[in-house]
């Protein structure tokens, strides 16, 4: 089934709402993605939903990604939305830095986004302020690290055998 | 007891026993190990009698760390992670992890693999789907369909072996087709079982699908509205069921689903009985595209030219300096990989199995992320048996096909 919506219809829509707020975008692979401050991520959320020539209201993924090098901004929020009445899928994004890795909640948007946020956090430490349950979800409570940021390697520190760079790392 | 709602945050300074039969409240823990269960999930209930007034989820128990041990091995080594996932249709994961790296590579897949494909990925639903619906039966006290829908079972797992040598986690195919074309045993068995299956099956159904006793306990048992199933980011099979017809295959058809004529079968109320019957009418249906893709199957090659990805044949690697090199590439994990994001999904089993993957050109992706629909539609289930009785609260579990090989990944 073809889209009902152009990528860049969608874009302009949402530069001439939000302006200043969309600091980037691209289409790889031809799904939008759009970089959005974290302050705003929330009400662009939130709006896609209830714009109704839009209309994308599904959420299909919530996640984080961790760029250690990216200095101030090493923690990325990614949100999958999709529009099943116009079959359009969008990627948001939005940056927040290590030390505070604070971004509002949006389980009022979406009740399903409960355990993806829940998840989020248990594994690079985001903060979703506003969730009305944040705790480790697939780790043990105890735990007092974020297992999925880069610092932690898989390998047992102690081995000299499984060096990355001897893997092309 | 006091306890902190879920999904408003408040506490509660405990369960306040409105209508209770003698306004004794009891906790009962639904899991982690229980047959009922099938699977390791805990639910703590609260329970006045036999009515359910609150639920608690642990999930995790068996957490594995696949993205965490994604980003560490090589792609080719990834598809046996995805077999874990939902293990009852392990290849829709594996070729779903395939697709995901060739529309990343950019391969350009023969369309007979496509086709080949399908086949494998539809026989794959319907072992799931039989398993869905037959502890469905269990559950509510018929084993009799049990026994007979696992014989079919056990023959679409030789297909399987006919094809991978395994069974259960198969591992099947390889980025860019197949290690090698069916063979005619394949063809053999495929057709023998395609002849036997719709007999079995419909004995199976009629067994159940109006049966009187499977009906009173079944319809209206753990319901859910199509709006609130949308809030939940249902997929699959339990989303048909309460009414909206979003179905991967159909929407962002891949591996050729767009040359297949097929319905996607809705239900009306979302509870146990239709998520029973959408089952029942896709496994019908995957017996059509099967049918569909053995008499169009295209002529052409069982695998794509990559060969920075496709193993060369063991006689080429010992007597051909290029396969040689290919070989050590691929087994070292020194294959280039484009640099790239990209979102691929598949119909699984129990609905949209998505794969995001970010690659910085490194030998294993930089990040892995799946979409499990498991992990994402059990959030619902508390909401969806407060109120009934606990034999519900099982059959509510075991007709949402909660697998928890992929809901803790």
């Amino acid at each position: 089934m073809k889209s009902k919506l152009e990528n860049n219809a969608v874009l302009e829509l949402l530069n001439g709402k939000f302006g200043e707020n969309i600091k980037s975008s691209e289409q790889p692979f031809d799904l939008l993605t759009v970089e959005v401050t974290s302050e705003s991520a929330h009400e662009v959320v939130s709006w896609l939903k209830s714009e109704p020539s839009l209309a994308i209201s599904f959420l299909t993924n919530l996640g984080a990604v961790h760029y250690p090098d990216n200095q101030g901004r090493e923690i990325a929020v990614v949100y999958h939305l999709h529009s099943l009445t116009n079959n359009f899928r969008i990627r948001l994004k939005a940056y927040l830095p290590i030390e505070n890795p604070e971004i509002k909640s949006i389980t009022d948007i979406y009740i399903a986004a409960n355990w993806m946020e829940r998840e989020t956090y248990d594994f690079y430490g985001v903060q979703f302020t506003g969730h009305p349950n944040l705790k480790r979800i697939l780790n043990e409570d105890a735990m007092d690290y974020f297992p999925m940021r880069k610092e932690y390697h898989m390998e047992d520190a102690t081995r000299e055998d499984k060096d990355d760079r001897f893997f092309g790392r | 007891m006091s306890q902190i709602d879920q999904h408003t945050g408040k506490e509660s300074s405990g369960i306040v026993a409105r209508d209770t039969i003698d306004g004794e409240i009891a906790t009962l823990n639904l899991g982690p190990t229980h047959p009922a269960t099938h699977g390791i999930f805990q639910n703590v209930l609260q329970v006045d009698g036999e009515k359910i007034l609150s639920s608690e989820q642990t999930v995790g128990y068996i957490h594995r760390a696949f993205e965490k041990l994604a980003e560490r091995r090589p792609y080719n080594q990834i598809t046996p992670i995805t077999d874990r996932l939902n293990y009852c249709s392990s290849p829709i994961n594996n070729m779903g992890w395939e697709m995901t790296v060739e529309k990343l590579i950019g391969a350009e897949i023969p369309k007979r693999v496509d086709y080949m494909r399908v086949i494998i990925m539809e026989l794959a639903r319907i072992a799931d789907h039989l398993v869905c619906n037959s502890v469905v039966g269990v559950d509510t006290g018929a084993l009799t369909g049990f026994t007979y829908v696992f014989q079919e079972r056990e023959k679409i797992y030789e297909l399987f072996e006919e094809v991978c040598g395994s069974r259960l986690t198969t591992n099947i195919g390889r980025i860019g087709g197949f290690e090698r074309d069916f063979s005619d045993e394949f063809y053999k068995k495929l057709d023998n079982f395609l002849k036997t299956f719709p007999k079995v099956f419909n004995e199976f159904d009629s067994l159940l699908s109006r049966n009187r006793i499977f009906m009173d306990r079944t319809i209206g048992a753990g319901p859910i509205s199509a709006e609130r199933a949308l809030e939940y980011s249902f997929t699959g099979p339990n989303l048909r069921a309460a009414g909206v017809d979003y179905d991967v295959r159909v929407m962002n058809p891949y591996s050729s689903y767009e040359d297949f004529d097929f319905i996607v079968p809705v239900g009306t109320q979302g509870d146990t009985y239709d998520r029973f019957q959408v089952r029942q009418e896709e496994i019908r249906q995957s017996l059509l595209i099967i049918e569909q893709a053995l008499k169009n199957m295209p002529e052409g090659s069982y695998k794509a030219d990559v060969p920075d990805f496709y193993l060369p044949p063991k006689e080429d690697v010992y007597n051909n300096m290029e396969a040689l090199i290919y070989h050590f590439k691929i087994v070292m994990g020194e294959t280039p990989i484009p640099v790239g994001e990209v979102y691929h999904s598949v119909e699984g089993g129990n609905g949209e199995l998505g794969f995001y993957l970010i690659s910085d050109g490194g030998r294993s992706p930089y990040r892995l992320q799946f979409r499990r629909p498991c992990f994402i539609y059990y959030q619902a289930y508390p909401e969806m048996i407060t109120g009934s009785n606990i034999s519900d609260a099982v059959l509510t579990m075991s007709s949402m096909n909660v697998i928890a090989g992929e809901l803790d990944a």
